[in-house]
């Protein structure tokens, strides 16, 4: 009785919000969108974005403050002390999952966007899967994701590896015990690797291979011990996989390293699907013959996600807008603009996935494993830990890169679970 | 041993140690220089042209694409810079011409103890001010924008332009200002008149060392006004995205060094006074 | 001291007024207000759900130095005094070598001044960003050789993964103390046997007294908790490489002002004592220059010491054969937005950088005063 007398006021209020909103005009005035959206797809996306948004809503004035440099770093940086300043952007880009959760809504910063959920019918049109990564305990959604992404995929060009006399690696046991020696035999480096934030990249694909969904689950909600057998293993293996890895991957941007194995150079990169747009647009190679792709070894059947999503910090001016803005965002017209120029998959199901004029063959390929698969998220991407637990991985794997001591780095990587919250 | 051979010897000697100096002297010129090179030579050739097998080559045309390229990224972090540094040059350098004119010719107790003080400021790594100067800015709302750095760039120039200017001003006889104050000068009449007058040596040094420190700067410009970001921050965004284009980076340097070294090479010499003045004793 | 008119005086102190309030809301407020902050745990949650830090005491210093999670800030600890140490000694070596060469009479003296002085108008960026194209380890210089049919270089720069003169960080506080005893007792035999005085003769009992017990006794009482092995990253070799590329000039400048400064007469007079032109340098000119190669070492030591935006542009920021503490202050404040243990680490480099600078501006002034 209870509950249902609650049900109907949510109904009244959302209903009596929306007779408001449409009572009044069109939304109007400054609409300011924070990112760091600045190069390639991503900054022409969020431009196309943008551009159909103002036909939408001739009377809202958009600003684009997106912030460049450092992979974020930068843009966070300054949403940070914007924030701590009381002066935060009417809307700003934030990974799904906990660097959204454990800074912005545990600090009570974000609006939740339920009844735009509920008047648009997303609740239906996201996956289940999704929807439960960014809904918090009370059943609020404080975002809109407008992408998905892929983490642990396996790049190769299928021509060099039947060349070598390779096939793609099932496990990451066969690839540092088969693959690996059988290739550097041929002086072809097994795997190339890039920067830190790729080595935390590789490092995820490896702790999902070796632990399975569950055991890799567990290193974050805590069932899954840093310091058990299980999580040394991932960075014996890590180390091993390391081995088999280019000498020089500190000078390497992941592009860089992607594009070793287009040059023949490389025989596999692990990276996100966002190589996927690299190699069909910069490089101009064809899905399937020019380069190819596999889930990670060990790893198939999951899919390691991760997502940008859009919110609503509270006290903006502009609330109405921001609304607005987040309403379009959701919908599969906005993210059929903006994914095919990202290069990435529409979280909302009812875009037009099918259609190959927007979505090449990975998309095609990797949607059915995105509906199908069991979803984890990224860790090197803040879905599944605080940023204070990324920056002190970052140290982690660098250190690892310099003496591969196993038992250090899980004894560090427990403490740092430790301090940074994220295990009691 | 006669007396007629001994120059004769010192003679040759003389010549062996100068064909040494010499030879010395251009071959660190040429050191010195290969970045020069490498920098001209990338940034002139096709994209196309650019491998690691033929770096060091002539291009075989010379090409404008990668300016043309580069301008147009970096043009927003050059008008950044421009209205960054030329309010801010000028503020400091009047703040500075000002304290120096205090602190050399007005002295009062306390002086000799607050002038090192403010020399400190100078000195200090950025990181130590920097969480509490990001709040400070974010609330009197100058965060992540230009007119917060450019308060930023005045205030931590202010050691460096009080001590040039004191230094300089040091050199000014006070029998000057005496006679000055005769004719019924006070605090402004003796600087607009005496002081002032005999300034414009000082403002060069301290005008050309500002612009290079404040052009230069990257840690504040990273941290302070990302929104707006100056050339610097432009040409770090630049090398550290997308493909790596060097021929757009090396173009994009040149671009970014240009008004500096421009400035150097016209002015070297106020600019050398400047750099040894940073060293306190001047 | 002219204008005895209080009002005068009064309108002059008025004028410093803003910079001095400026300057201490800026640089010492700021600095009192970061020293705050290192005492707690504040961090970006905090401040924003608004509950106050808390004080955790020197927790954030002691974990900087025998944290288990801190081998980073040892590292960048260990790199900057290694990379400090270096890049001095080739600006010094350089920068003087070059100066002689160019007090010497040298036709088209300002083409080589401007040569090797332009760097100095560079912004570290643009450093970086052409250094990292030269030290690509399979293009840049180390493919110069085979310009002239030369085999190719094989340094790998800043991604070189060497370590030379291997040392435990456990060990670095006893290795510190031996190194001051040594130094003391060195410094009271000298002492002493030029003056036969008991208080030297006893300051080098007692230091023998002490390495003696710490030795026989218990040294591991000294030593830090976690087995580190550090060392001399060869990496660095490229970062000194680009920053003296940059720095040689200023102190070349500063020797050649220094040897402008002295007179022909006073070399003569050496010459005409019998010294040859190597006499002269090592008996007249050097001794002149010592102050000025004090001045530099400051002004190199300085830069060193707070060095962020070169490393940041070349090695990318996580790169641990590099890392420098201000980079890790930058990622520990703006990435991990731990407020608490970056501002430590800015402390750290503070102090580092007052010990070298105070005593120097103190004593610079005095000498100055004593002139004036």
């Amino acid at each position: 009785m209870k509950a249902r007398v609650s049900l109907l006021l949510v109904i009244a209020v959302v209903m009596a919000s929306f007779g408001f909103a449409s009572a009044q005009d069109a939304p109007s005035g400054d609409l300011e969108i924070f990112s760091w959206w600045t190069g390639g797809g991503e900054e022409a996306g969020l431009n196309a974005l943008i551009a159909r948004f103002k036909e939408l809503y001739p009377e809202v004035n958009v600003i684009n403050a997106a912030v460049a440099g450092g992979s974020g770093v930068n843009a966070r940086a300054v949403l940070t002390s914007r924030m701590l300043g009381g002066n935060p952007p009417d809307t700003f880009q934030v990974h799904a999952g906990e660097e959204l959760n454990a800074l912005w809504v545990a600090a009570g910063l974000m609006e939740p966007l339920n009844d735009i959920y509920e008047a648009n019918g997303w609740l239906d049109q996201f996956p289940e899967g999704l929807l439960d990564l960014i809904t918090d305990d009370e059943g609020n959604i404080y975002v809109v994701p407008v992408n998905i992404h892929r983490s642990n995929v396996m790049w190769y060009v299928p021509a060099k590896l039947e060349e070598w006399g390779v096939t793609v690696p099932a496990t990451w046991d066969e690839f540092v015990n088969v693959t690996c020696p059988a290739l550097q035999a041929k002086d072809v480096t097994p795997l190339s690797v890039g920067e830190n934030w790729t080595q935390a990249h590789l490092w995820e694909s490896v702790a999902l291979g070796v632990l399975g969904v569950d055991g890799y689950n567990g290193l974050w909600n805590g069932s899954t011990s840093w310091t058990s057998p299980e999580a040394v293993a991932v960075w014996d293996t890590y180390g091993k996989v390391l081995d088999c890895a280019n000498d020089d991957m500190n000078a390497l941007s992941w592009q860089d390293a992607s594009r070793r194995v287009a040059d023949g150079e490389a025989a596999f990169n692990i990276m996100g699907d966002w190589a996927a747009g690299y190699f069909l647009v910069d490089l101009a190679l064809e899905p399937g013959t020019g380069f190819a792709w596999a889930a990670s070894p060990g790893t198939d059947g999951a899919f390691m996600m991760l997502s940008d999503t859009f919110g609503l910090p509270k006290g903006v001016a502009n609330p109405g807008a921001v609304r607005a803005w987040l309403s379009f965002l959701g919908t599969a017209e906005a993210q059929d603009i903006f994914n095919p120029l990202k290069g990435s998959l529409p979280a909302n199901t009812t875009a037009q996935i099918d259609n190959s004029e927007l979505y090449n063959a990975y998309f095609q390929d990797a949607y059915s494993d995105w509906t199908s698969n069991a979803i984890v998220g990224s860790q090197a991407h803040g879905l599944v830990a605080p940023p204070a637990f990324s920056n002190g991985f970052a140290a982690i794997i660098a250190g690892f890169q310099g003496d591969h001591d196993s038992a250090t780095a899980s004894a560090n990587t427990a403490v740092l679970a430790l301090q940074t919250g994220m295990v009691q | 041993m006669t007396t007629a051979s001994r120059p004769a010897l010192q003679q040759r000697s003389m010549s062996l140690s100068r064909f040494v100096i010499y030879g010395l002297l251009i071959l660190f010129a040429a050191i010195f220089l290969i970045p020069v090179y490498m920098v001209l030579m990338t940034g002139f050739k096709n994209p196309a042209e650019v491998s690691i097998s033929t770096m060091w080559q002539f291009p075989s045309s010379f090409s404008l694409e990668s300016y043309g390229q580069a301008l147009q990224v970096l043009a927003p972090g050059l008008t950044n810079s421009f209205l960054l540094v030329i309010p801010a040059t000028i503020l400091s350098s009047v703040l500075g011409s000002l304290n120096g004119y205090v602190l050399s010719k007005w002295r009062f107790p306390g002086a000799n103890i607050l002038f090192p003080l403010m020399l400190f400021g100078m000195f200090i790594p950025y990181q130590a001010i920097l969480i509490p100067l990001v709040q400070f800015l974010s609330s009197i709302g100058l965060y992540d924008s230009l007119p917060g750095l450019i308060l930023v760039h005045v205030v931590y120039g202010l050691p460096i332009t009080t001590l040039v200017f004191r230094n300089y001003y040091a050199e000014v006889p006070n029998e000057m200002l005496e006679a000055g104050a005769i004719d019924g000068c006070g605090f402004f009449g003796l600087y607009w008149h005496v002081v002032l007058p005999l300034s414009l040596p000082g403002f060069v040094v301290v005008i050309i060392w500002q612009f290079t420190q404040i052009w230069n700067e990257f840690l504040f410009g990273v941290t302070v006004a990302q929104g707006t970001p100056t050339v610097t921050v432009a040409l770090q965004n630049l090398s550290g995205s997308q493909i790596v284009q060097w021929n757009v980076q090396m173009a994009a340097a040149l671009l970014a060094a240009l008004p500096t070294l421009v400035v150097y090479i016209l002015l070297g010499r106020y600019f050398i006074r400047g750099l040894l003045a940073g060293s306190v004793k001047g | 001291m002219i204008g005895q008119s209080r009002r005068d005086r009064l309108i002059a102190f008025f004028m410093l007024l803003p910079s001095l309030i400026l300057l201490g809301i800026f640089v010492y407020g700021f600095i009192g207000s970061t020293l705050a902050t290192s005492l707690t745990d504040s961090s970006a949650m905090q401040r924003l759900v608004g509950t106050p830090a808390n004080n955790v005491g020197l927790k954030n210093y002691n974990d900087l130095f025998t944290g288990l999670l801190d081998s980073r800030f040892r590292t960048d600890v260990v790199n900057t005094v290694f990379f400090t140490a270096m890049f001095i000694g080739v600006c010094l070596a350089i920068g003087m070598l070059l100066a002689i060469l160019l007090d010497q009479k040298i036709r088209g003296e300002a083409v080589f001044r401007t040569i090797f002085l332009f760097p100095m108008a560079l912004s570290f960026v643009v450093t970086g960003v052409v250094w990292k194209w030269l030290f690509n380890p399979d293009a840049g210089i180390n493919v110069l050789p085979t310009v002239v049919g030369l085999p190719k270089g094989t340094f790998r720069w800043f991604i070189s993964e060497d370590q030379w003169l291997q040392f435990n960080w456990q060990d670095l506080p006893v290795i510190v103390v031996y190194v001051v005893l040594a130094i003391v007792l060195i410094w009271a035999l000298l002492r002493w046997s030029r003056t036969r005085g008991t208080a030297p003769a006893l300051v080098a009992a007692g230091t023998i007294l002490v390495s003696l017990y710490l030795t026989l006794g218990n040294a591991s009482a000294l030593r830090f908790p976690n087995y580190e092995v550090k060392g001399f990253n060869v990496a660095l070799i490229a970062i000194v490489v680009a920053a003296g590329w940059q720095m040689v000039g200023y102190t070349m400048a500063m020797y050649l002002a220094g040897l402008r400064g002295i007179s022909e007469e006073l070399r003569e007079a050496a010459r005409v004592d019998g010294c040859t032109e190597f006499g002269v340098y090592r008996y007249v000119v050097f001794p002149l220059l010592a102050p000025i190669t004090l001045s530099a070492m400051i002004i190199l030591g300085h830069i060193s010491l707070k060095i962020f935006d070169l490393v940041y542009v070349m090695g990318g920021g996580d790169n641990l054969y590099i890392d420098m503490p201000g980079l890790n202050m930058f990622f520990e404040t703006f990435r991990g937005q731990q407020f608490g243990r970056g501002a430590a680490i800015a402390m750290v480099m503070l102090i580092m950088v007052a010990v070298v600078i105070i005593p120097y501006l103190v004593s610079s002034l005095r000498s100055q005063e004593k002139n004036a």
